[in-house]
């Protein structure tokens, strides 16, 4: 203890915390998580693996890149990217207003932000369509203007917005509270204008939480499947996702195709996620290093 | 981390620390818009679409035996599943901060896994593990036991897919506020059960409640991984959102909207709890000694 002066607060803090001598409970608590873990988790995602390694290589392929599947990545991944990226931008927005303006109902805003979470995906598909449908409220404006909302990729992209609302704006909105305004002070005070302030001094300090709120965003989107159904239309080729692919797979008692399009799929994800991961990390680490 | 020192209110800030007028306006309006289009339309859609037909007809869609015994289904699913996943969460959070073994970030990790897994990929590898043409099929079979296209198939896709949330809010903040306390406790002679209810429970109550809440709007909303499972046997494996489903491709969308409408009241008080709660986890994690460390 007497070189604690000399080692930084952090690390004698977590030295602490992890040294608990004499409690109980290790072998009950980690042997119900690790099987409770495996029973719901582990072994239920391996079958998917021991089904597709009975598929010859040949079939595997054929199923994977046949033009129906490709064409469902290829439309997973861009609506679900498109949607990510709108709700980066507008999600900032919403952050910003939110912690540093006033106006009145404020609070109830702050508190449907969370909506996506709460509210069941496929009442917010009925509900989506209803609105952007050609005949719905909102579907008969965009449909003036010549675009097509409802029954199409641009659905998709809504409906994966409703979805992937809340998460920039979670993630940003503390950030933002915590910066120390002194900083603020301190660029004005040098000169800068508002602009430069924020761009400068600001934004680097938000992005790793809208990095982070992206990935999630883009991920939660990848996967989505219940409120996506009713408002894409559902075209193979055209208006398919992936998870609706594989439920028509399963639908056709064709459980090989439904595992390999669903593994190569998890795989895409997968890597596209932990390639996300690794740049927020560097991104992060070159932040704190500079 | 920074501290918050000082202004943190933008009315009393110098001028120069906020943006022109015009700029606020046009980016308060940008924003209000958005949640408007993306949250408040649908929300309001529900219910004027619930209510359309009046509210004779509202109440003889809920009251249908169908809808009945959707709305019991629901409520028996998320009453198996949540509790089981509050043990898990309890017991998981406990070994992972209270105890330092090989592995641990690998157990951390899987268990955020279910929230990157599509529902529908849940659901399927249920289908694999125990459908008629898996490894368990014929077994099962043979015994007459059936879990796809059966309650306890809806039940294991709805545990998947509720998974992390109990564990994920307890995790750091039983991280954070170390074992200082029930150490104190069982110096002081206490059994690890008294310890974990006089010292632990009182701890975490409000992010165990938190997660609760999570875990239970999801239990009762999810519908890509049931709908994979459920087989969609009327008045029999069908839950409430698989109900709605049902209605809506049916054309029945007064009745689709106003069973929908009981999900949205779910939604609308997980929101309300939710936000009473949450004052109360930061209240809790702003007391936590250890947290006063940190600059």
């Amino acid at each position: 203890m007497e070189r604690s002066g000399a080692l930084p607060d952090r690390l004698v803090r977590g030295f602490r915390v992890r040294k608990s001598h004499g409690m109980p409970g290790f072998g009950l608590t980690l042997g119900f998580t690790v099987c409770y873990l495996s029973l719901i988790v582990l072994i239920p995602l391996s079958m998917l693996f021991f089904r597709v390694a009975e598929l010859t290589p040949q079939v595997f392929w054929d199923i994977i890149t046949d033009p129906r599947t490709v064409a469902a990545y290829r439309l997973s991944l861009s609506t679900a990217f498109i949607a990510a990226m709108f709700n980066t931008v507008l999600g900032l927005i919403v952050a910003w207003v939110l912690v540093r303006y006033e106006f009145p109902g404020k609070r109830i805003f702050d508190g449907l932000i969370d909506l996506p979470f709460a509210l069941p995906t496929a009442v917010a598909g009925i509900a989506l369509t209803a609105l952007y449908a050609p005949t719905g409220m909102l579907g008969r404006i965009f449909a003036l203007a010549g675009i097509r909302t409802a029954y199409s990729p641009v659905g998709i992209i809504i409906a994966l917005t409703f979805i992937g609302l809340p998460f920039v704006v979670r993630m940003v909105q503390p950030v933002l509270e915590e910066t120390d305004i002194g900083v603020e002070e301190a660029a004005a005070s040098l000169g800068a204008n508002r602009w430069l302030t924020f761009r400068r001094v600001l934004f680097p300090e938000i992005v790793p939480a809208l990095l982070m709120g992206f990935t999630l965003a883009f991920a939660r989107g990848l996967g989505e499947y219940g409120s996506v159904i009713f408002i894409a239309g559902n075209m193979p080729l055209r208006t398919e996702i992936t998870p609706l692919l594989i439920m028509i797979k399963l639908e056709q008692y064709d459980y090989a195709g439904a595992s390999a399009i669903a593994l190569v799929f998890l795989v895409i994800s997968f890597t596209l996620l932990l390639l996300i991961n690794w740049l927020e990390r560097k991104q992060s680490g070159s932040l704190s290093a500079g | 981390m920074t501290v918050i020192s000082g202004i943190k209110n933008t009315k009393t800030a110098p001028v120069i620390l906020t943006e022109p007028r015009l700029v606020r306006w046009i980016l308060t309006g940008v924003a209000l818009g958005y949640l408007l289009l993306f949250l408040i339309a649908p929300l309001t859609m529900v219910f004027l679409s619930a209510f359309r037909s009046g509210l004779q007809v509202y109440f003889a869609a809920i009251m249908t035996p169908e809808a009945l015994a959707a709305i019991k289904l629901t409520l028996f699913v998320a009453v198996i599943a949540v509790p089981l996943n509050i043990l898990f969460g309890l017991s998981a959070s406990w070994a992972i901060t209270r105890f330092e073994f090989p592995g641990k970030q690998w157990i951390t990790t899987l268990i955020d896994l279910p929230f990157s897994v599509s529902p529908v990929i849940a659901g399927l590898v249920f289908v694999l593990l125990f459908g008629a043409q898996s490894y368990f099929g014929p077994w099962l079979l043979f015994h007459n036991i059936s879990v796809i296209f059966a309650v306890p198939g809806i039940v294991l896709a709805t545990l998947f897919i509720t998974f992390p949330f109990v564990a994920r809010e307890l995790i750091p903040l039983m991280e954070s506020q170390g074992s200082e306390e029930e150490q104190a406790a069982m110096t002081l002679g206490a059994g690890g059960w008294q310890t974990f209810f006089r010292i632990t429970l009182p701890n975490i109550k409000w992010s165990l409640l938190y997660g609760i809440i999570l875990c239970n709007a999801r239990a009762m909303g999810e519908f890509g991984a049931v709908s994979v499972v459920s087989g969609h046997i009327r008045g029999q494996t069908n839950t409430i959102p698989l109900h709605v489903e049902i209605l809506y491709n049916e054309y029945n969308f007064s009745a689709a909207f106003a069973v929908a409408s009981l999900l949205t009241l779910l939604a609308l008080i997980t929101l309300i709890l939710k936000s009473l709660v949450e004052g109360r986890t930061r209240k809790q994690l702003a007391t936590t000694p250890e947290d006063k460390h940190e600059y």
